[in-house]
């Protein structure tokens, strides 16, 4: 008799089926990553939100002078870049999670998530040009648009 | 023990409505995110041509709309914390409705002081 009773495994040991065991922990570190980056984007865009919109004249005060000023400070560039990855990795992950949900059909979700990954690449690959080649005082613009910096001196 | 709706696993009440404000905060704050990059670039095309587009936000509805905007970006934020709070703070699924009260405190105060601003910029004279 107890040559014949089959070998059971014990409770919650790990599932052996040969495929799809090693899924790797990519959604773990996901889950991580959006608490992590969320937590550093309340202060990076509270910040960004009472310099731009808060202090001074607020959104009225917003021209080509004024994103010249702030990017005349390397602290505002590495800021703005911070911001645009952190918010559109976590942005992007949001987005994810929320077509995985809704989007049932397989041809639906892999549209869906790759018209997101390429909004993803072009927005950030765009934003990050543009902070790192930003040139404030453009040759051949007109000085009244142009931060005073520029003209003086 | 409350009945829940035949045919349907959600719950209601303060932990689904919660969760359904966060998921639609965070879909308008990515597409206003979108959106932003696309007209703050214009500042590497042409001075004027910024200037054109982000004098846009300056008119009162879309005042309104920015006003709408950190709205949404504070409840997110606050919420945020709120969802940390439930994750790593071993009290917190249990205290998860008094958190969202919390939130909502934080929420009016921040929105107390902004609010008066925003509306001073847009509406006041220039």
């Amino acid at each position: 008799m107890a040559t014949t009773s089959p070998t059971l495994a014990a409770p919650r040991s790990p599932r052996r089926s040969g495929r799809g065991t090693t899924r790797g922990n990519l959604e773990l570190y996901g889950w991580v990553f959006m608490r992590v980056s969320g937590a550093l984007l309340i202060v990076l865009v509270f910040t960004h939100l009472f310099m731009n919109l808060v202090v001074g004249d607020g959104v009225k005060a917003i021209d080509f002078g004024f994103v010249a000023g702030k990017w005349a400070d390397p602290v505002w560039q590495v800021w703005d870049l911070l911001i645009l990855w952190l918010a559109m990795i976590h942005g992007t992950n949001g987005m994810r999670t929320i077509i995985n949900d809704y989007a049932t059909r397989t041809g639906t979700r892999l549209t869906l998530t790759g018209l997101l990954y390429l909004a993803f690449t072009v927005i950030v690959v765009l934003g990050t040009l543009v902070i790192f080649t930003f040139d404030p005082c453009p040759p051949g613009a007109p000085a009244d648009v142009l931060a005073s910096f520029c003209t003086a001196g | 023990m409350p009945e829940a709706p035949a045919g349907t696993l959600y719950r209601g009440r303060e932990g689904m409505w919660t969760w359904v404000a966060h998921r639609v905060t965070g879909f308008l704050i990515f597409f206003f995110l979108l959106v932003h990059v696309l007209d703050t670039s214009l500042v590497r095309v042409d001075p004027e041509a910024y200037n054109a587009v982000i004098g846009t936000y300056k008119n009162p509805i879309m005042g309104l709309g920015e006003a709408g905007l950190v709205a949404a970006i504070v409840f997110h934020a606050l919420n945020g914390v709120r969802v940390m709070l439930v994750d790593f703070w071993s009290k917190g699924t249990r205290y998860q409705r008094q958190l969202l009260w919390g939130v909502i405190v934080v929420f009016v105060i921040l929105m107390a002081g902004f609010l008066p601003v925003q509306l001073g910029h847009i509406f006041g004279g220039e």
